[in-house]
């Protein structure tokens, strides 16, 4: 039984759903399918991970050491509340 | 948690000091300023410490700490009669909008090779991946964003909340979520590309 190819055009929408869990087993097959047979959508896929990683890494502002002060102000008006 | 029901200052200054970065940055989502943020992170704290000792540990510190803020800047937010980005999360549907521009793709009518790219993305170099400009390229494609979009994926792959977490806090379904982070990884995939590639 011939099943339709996804094209490279599809996988890149499907990319999400994928990473989500949210494709049918069936889907997910095809998905799959094609990812390891074509070094574009390989490419892609990477690219879509490593932009996930990337934001994982967005530096944590910096608290002000006024602003530190000013909640270290309240925590000891409430301690002695 | 212990500590600070014991009022222990070194125990709030750490947590302070570990959330308050992410709690300026999730109140930015329901706010239309940096300074409202940091006047709801403010409240957040002393909201968590006069509750503190009513804190029963049904759920997580972190999960409680976020509620309270999540409600304080949804009630800032009406107040100062913005309305959050809600209509747009509620129906991100609208236009279409591709991942990748079509003229990447063949035709769909291409005769061998239907919808097979025509021009591949290329890999992208490790070392240039973690230097600090690219860091900048990609926060600015996350302040271009659409606020839909840039609130679901501030919280799941900034903040690293679950899909469960953002869809509780957002008030959006699982699949609109879907759609919204789909849409915002795939233009911040598309500005580090087009950075990636312009001095090759």
């Amino acid at each position: 039984m011939e099943i339709e190819q996804l094209s490279c055009r599809e996988v890149v929408e499907l990319v999400t759903d994928y990473l989500e869990g949210a494709l049918s087993p069936d889907e997910r097959a095809r998905f799959e399918e094609h990812v390891a047979r074509c070094g574009g959508c390989t490419v892609y896929v990477e690219q879509i991970r490593a932009t996930i990683e990337l934001l994982g890494r967005v530096p944590e502002g910096t608290l002000s050491a006024e602003a530190e002060q000013e909640l270290l102000e309240a925590f000891r008006g409430w301690r002695s509340s | 948690m212990e500590r600070l029901r014991r009022r222990d200052e070194g125990a709030f200054a750490a947590l302070v000091r570990m959330y308050n970065a992410s709690l300026v940055r999730v109140a930015r989502i329901y706010v239309s300023t940096m300074a409202a943020a940091e006047e709801v992170a403010q409240e957040t704290w002393l909201a968590v410490l006069n509750g503190i000792d009513r804190f029963e540990g049904r759920s997580s510190l972190r999960t409680w700490i976020f509620r309270i803020l999540t409600n304080i800047a949804k009630t800032r937010a009406q107040r100062d009669g913005r309305t959050l980005p809600f209509s747009a999360l509620q129906d991100p549907g609208g236009v279409p909008e591709a991942a990748v521009d079509a003229d990447r793709f063949l035709d769909p009518e291409h005769p061998r090779w239907p919808g097979h790219w025509a021009s591949r993305p290329v890999g992208w170099p490790e070392e240039r991946l973690l230097a600090g400009e690219t860091m900048e390229v990609l926060e600015r494609a996350v302040e271009a964003l659409p606020a839909s979009q840039r609130a679901v994926l501030t919280l799941r792959d900034i903040e690293g909340w679950s899909s469960e977490e953002v869809r509780n806090a957002l008030e959006i379904s699982e699949t609109n979520q879907r759609v919204l982070l789909h849409r915002a990884r795939s233009k911040v995939r598309r500005a580090l590309e087009s950075y990636l590639q312009e001095d090759d």
